[in-house]
């Protein structure tokens, strides 16, 4: 059982997943960072439920709806959202944005643009991990979209075969940008699949972020223990469109929106600690506005911060060759 | 083929073919460093479908030589994150033609990951491949599909031609911090020559001078090599005398071993097995005539295979690939063209 000092921790992890996309979402609209915003409002209980059952040696790796991830998994907020606004401060210097990235300081793999493209990513740092003979579990995010790649069955099939100490999280929240789940494939829940690769899937409820940590601390246990990979589906919903400057509601309608409003993981959460006695409203509150008034200050700091100087750097592209050796 | 002979190499060295000198670099890394291991389809139990990892299995072991299922995109994106993640992966794949599975986790992936963190991820891997056009492989068995990896920057591309230099640059690749493509051509895995024993890498990114002469400068790479030494031997009973240059690395290319040579002979033909559309051909006269166009005698000379997908039946092969001739009548009319060669 989850003590109250967790749940309180995750309560406050999922405001500041939250209240940075809307910060993203604010400088979106006034044009102050480039490319486009993709919130992760609304699923905020899966990276925070899966990131928070993990241990700090343990690694994920991304994907474009990222930055929700990154923050949970322990990125530094100034220079996560240096890198949203192309600023020589960010993490990958302006020149990845926020779907470009990787640290390995806080475990973090990496996340890319292409759909799907990082599910390998994950599954070969599970097999490093086998093969060293490490402790470390590898949880690999994606959607819904994704579970459609060719490379996800290829990788997921060789998970299974070495029994790989991988979690693939598959973040359902129904729509691969404007397609919906129901027509992209015949099953009824994605975690069947786990079955066609000898492994354990589940579906679970996504914005639970207990059920989300649960869930994740057993599969974990099981990847530490030889006991190889788990599929978890987390049903879920993206409040916002796909991306920034997509409403949302060409293919979907207000009604489910809506529906799914109701089923907040914030307010899920708030509302269990206020039943348990454990939160007041007054608390909640001030936690909130604390947390956004950090975002308020980090936002500054990076839209104060210089971009990138105008040149090309031809050495960028290769890694130094003398760190080669050892 | 004019082999670097052995007094080139200071030590010992023993005569190997170019699939031995490969699996030599494979073997000798292996034991000096614990993260390298080896994974694709058949590369274990059957020692891979050319032989090059034949024996690794019972020298390493099953955890550090991995059989695969046909999952080509899977295999190069799993070495990715095992590179990232601490390992050295060295992945085979078995031909050129399937390198396109695995494009994206090439393209988008191995080859940005470094640039697009920032430098924070490295990717230290190395993708085998074998490529040739050649009767009965026909057109996804056959492919020469080098020329497209050069356009995507991040990318290392070695093409090994000698036994030596496939030792000593697939050393040099799997010490890499970046990832790095080796091309390992069909028609020059049985050359054999000598090979330095022990500790012995080719630095990526040099061109080497296989023959050395005044009046044309061929540049070439894999297999091709040999048909322009071919060529050059004919040509020298004619009075003709011509330097080879062998890129043996792709990317980074070797520009100035290139442009020296053919600053000095003024006269160059590039001579590439892969189409001549956007290939490495395109890429190799664009360089020289930006850079020497006042001192060159004659116009570049692209000969390159036609651009046609790789067919089954002789004939047809034989009139898409270049062969000797053709590159003796390019030399010629540059000849003829730019006065006496001397």
């Amino acid at each position: 059982m989850l003590d109250t000092a967790k749940k309180k921790a995750m309560l406050r992890q999922m405001i500041l997943l939250r209240g940075f996309e809307e910060k993203l979402e604010e400088l979106y609209q006034r044009k102050a960072m480039f490319g486009s915003t993709h919130s992760y409002r609304g699923q905020e209980a899966i990276a925070v439920g899966v990131c928070s059952a993990l241990q700090s040696t343990d690694l994920i790796a991304s994907y474009h709806r990222g930055t929700g991830h990154l923050i949970a998994k322990g990125a530094d907020l100034y220079t996560l959202l240096c890198e949203c606004m192309g600023r020589e401060d960010g993490y990958s210097k302006g020149r990845g944005g926020k779907m470009h990235m990787g640290d390995m300081g806080f475990g973090f793999l990496g996340n890319t643009g292409t759909v799907g493209g990082t599910v390998p990513t994950a599954t070969g740092a599970a097999l490093s991990a086998k093969v060293r003979g490490s402790q470390e579990v590898v949880v690999s995010f994606f959607g819904d979209g994704a579970a459609n790649q060719g490379v996800v069955h290829e990788s997921m099939n060789l998970a299974g075969v070495w029994k790989l100490p991988v979690i693939y999280v598959c973040e359902n929240n129904q729509y691969a940008m404007t397609v919906s789940l129901e027509k992209s494939v015949a099953i009824k829940h994605l975690s069947e699949r786990g079955a066609a690769y000898g492994f354990e899937g589940k579906t679970i409820d996504g914005n639970d972020v207990v059920a989300v940590y649960e869930a994740t601390e057993q599969a974990a246990a099981k990847g530490r223990a030889g006991g190889g990979a788990t599929f978890l589906e987390c049903l879920t919903y993206r409040w916002d469109g796909h991306f920034g400057g997509d409403p949302g509601t060409a293919y979907r309608s207000k009604e489910e929106i809506e529906a799914w409003k109701q089923k907040c993981p914030i307010k899920r959460l708030k509302e269990e600690l206020i039943r348990e006695g454990q939160l007041s409203d007054e608390e909640f509150t001030k936690t909130s506005a604390s947390i956004y008034a950090e975002l308020d200050e980090v936002a500054k700091r990076a839209e104060a911060a210089p971009l990138p100087k105008k040149a090309v750097d031809l050495n960028s592209i290769y890694a130094p060759t003398e760190v080669a050796r050892d | 083929m004019t082999n670097p002979t052995t007094a080139e190499f200071p030590g010992t060295v023993k005569e190997l073919r170019v699939q031995e000198a490969l699996r030599e670099a494979l073997r000798y890394e292996m034991a000096r460093d614990e993260r390298v291991f080896v994974m694709g389809e058949d590369v274990a139990l059957f020692g891979g479908a050319y032989g090059v990892t034949r024996g690794l299995l019972q020298e390493f072991g099953e955890k550090r030589v991995l059989d695969t299922p046909i999952s080509e995109a899977a295999l190069v994106g799993l070495g990715v994150g095992a590179a990232i993640n601490g390992m050295r992966p060295v992945v085979e794949i078995q031909f050129s033609d399937l390198l396109p599975l695995a494009m994206d986790q090439l393209a988008s992936h191995a080859a940005r990951y470094h640039y697009m963190t920032g430098g924070r991820v490295n990717v230290p891997m190395v993708v085998r491949n074998k490529f040739a056009t050649r009767p009965g492989g026909g057109p996804s068995h056959s492919s020469c599909n080098h020329g497209a990896f050069i356009h995507f920057p991040g990318l290392k591309i070695i093409m090994p031609t000698t036994p030596a230099d496939a030792k000593g640059l697939l050393l040099a690749a799997i010490r890499d911090p970046n990832p790095v493509l080796c091309f390992e051509s069909h028609h020059l895995y049985g050359v054999r020559g000598p090979v330095p024993e022990g500790d012995y890498t080719v630095p990526i990114g040099k061109a080497a001078v296989r023959r050395t002469g005044k009046d044309l400068t061929i540049v070439t790479c894999g297999g091709m090599v040999l048909k322009a030494d071919a060529a050059a031997e004919q040509l020298k009973e004619k009075g003709i005398d011509i330097e080879i240059v062998d890129l043996r690395s792709l990317a980074p290319l070797d520009k100035e071993t290139i442009l020296n040579s053919v600053a000095k002979t003024k006269r160059a033909i590039v001579l590439d097995e892969g189409p001549m559309i956007g290939g490495i051909s395109a890429e190799l006269a664009a360089l020289i005539q930006e850079n020497l166009f006042a001192d060159l005698k004659g116009p570049v000379v692209r000969i390159a295979a036609q651009p046609i997908p790789p067919p089954h039946s002789p004939p047809l092969v034989d009139a898409m690939i270049p062969d000797v001739d053709q590159v003796i009548d390019a030399v010629m009319r540059l000849a003829e063209g730019g006065g006496k060669m001397r």
